[in-house]
């Protein structure tokens, strides 16, 4: 992604959500936007609707744990098929109270992208039409993608942890 | 080029049990009439998951061919199977169905667990993944391999035949195998 195109999208966002942007990088020449939580669903929405923008194709959006700064970040990636430009969105929420409005109400795609996200990670999308475990059993109680929570299955007793590195 | 009487053309046949024979009729045990009868028309259910599924296609072709075991009928509905052959990974969603699956086949049925995955979970020690199939279902044969050769495979089902052909026929009405139902929670 060159220089110009960024430019290009950071002046459209920068026209109305100035103000929102907390930092820009762009690893892997992928540009990313770390966003303030408040008015997410607003840009997005801006983003879909704007005229030269495009953005109409939600590529993913997931959650990450960072247990350090005690945060979940919520990314969303989106693509502008008519421009062939990518952009990835993060906010962050705290760990105690992971609660983001939804964004079933731009893209249908995110119901169960949604769902996947609540499943591993525990964030409460307000609004959303049907919250529930996609991937896990119903009855876990644990968000397995949490950092705290171990990979491992705990009910095995034949597996001597020094034989498997642990 | 071979000369046609190199190649291997003879059909071969079952060999009969033993027994008394005379003119017209030939005595011998049910038990080894009814095994012989049993072991040679095995009707399996491919319980096919992941890639263990693929082995058994392979297992099912001309290659491998598994009919010439006289398992030629494939069958999807677990009330008309003998043999369930789970092969690939269950995860502890799919163990409820797998569950019931076993639990729809009649008496007298067989388990054959193919492949790492559903003999012990495999590579997979994860929150997902069941460490086994044993853990919800009992099960006759396992067999190892990630994924196992077909010719594993027909080994399996080969010892499974000689299960099927020695099993007593009051087995299943025993209290030995109600007491190891009970043990999985299966009436």
């Amino acid at each position: 992604m060159d220089k110009t195109v960024q430019e290009k999208i950071l002046g459209i966002i920068g026209e109305k959500f100035e103000s929102e942007i907390l930092s820009i990088e762009t690893p892997y020449d992928f540009l990313t936007i770390d966003f303030k939580r408040d008015h997410i669903i607003d840009l997005i929405k801006y983003l879909y609707d704007h005229p030269v923008a495009k953005f109409q194709y939600l590529t993913t959006l997931c959650g990450i744990h960072y247990p350090d700064s005690k945060q979940i970040a919520v990314m969303y990636q989106l693509h502008s098929l008519v421009n062939n430009w990518r952009l990835r969105i993060k906010i962050f929420l705290p760990e105690e109270n992971a609660v983001t409005p939804t964004l079933t109400t731009v893209f249908a795609a995110a119901n169960w992208m949604e769902r996947e996200t609540y499943d591993f990670f525990g964030i409460q999308f307000t609004g959303h039409p049907d919250l529930r475990r996609i991937l896990n059993v119903e009855e876990m109680i644990i968000f397995p993608m949490r950092k705290e929570y171990p990979l491992e299955d705990q009910t095995r007793e034949d597996k001597e942890d020094f034989m498997f590195g642990r | 080029m071979q000369s046609a009487d190199t190649k291997n053309t003879e059909i071969k046949l079952v060999e009969k049990p033993e027994g008394y024979e005379g003119a017209g009729f030939f005595a011998t045990s049910l038990e080894k009439v009814v095994g012989m009868a049993r072991k040679n028309s095995i009707w399996p259910l491919p319980f096919a998951t992941s890639c263990c599924g693929i082995e058994f296609m392979a297992t099912m072709g001309a290659h491998y061919d598994l009919a010439r075991f006289g398992s030629e009928r494939l069958s999807f509905s677990p009330r008309q199977a003998d043999l369930l052959m789970v092969m690939g990974t269950i995860a502890k969603k799919m163990g409820p169905v797998l569950r019931q699956v076993y639990e729809q086949m009649a008496e007298p049925r067989w388990v054959l667990s193919v492949g790492a995955c559903a003999c012990s979970g495999g590579i997979f020690d994860t929150y997902s993944v069941l460490q086994g199939i044993d853990r919800i279902i009992p099960v006759d044969v396992y067999v190892p391999g990630c994924p196992p050769r077909p010719e594993q495979i027909i080994n399996g089902i080969m010892k499974i035949q000689h299960l099927v052909e020695t099993e007593s026929l009051r087995r299943r009405d025993s209290p030995e195998y109600k007491a190891m139902l009970n043990k999985y929670g299966i009436e």
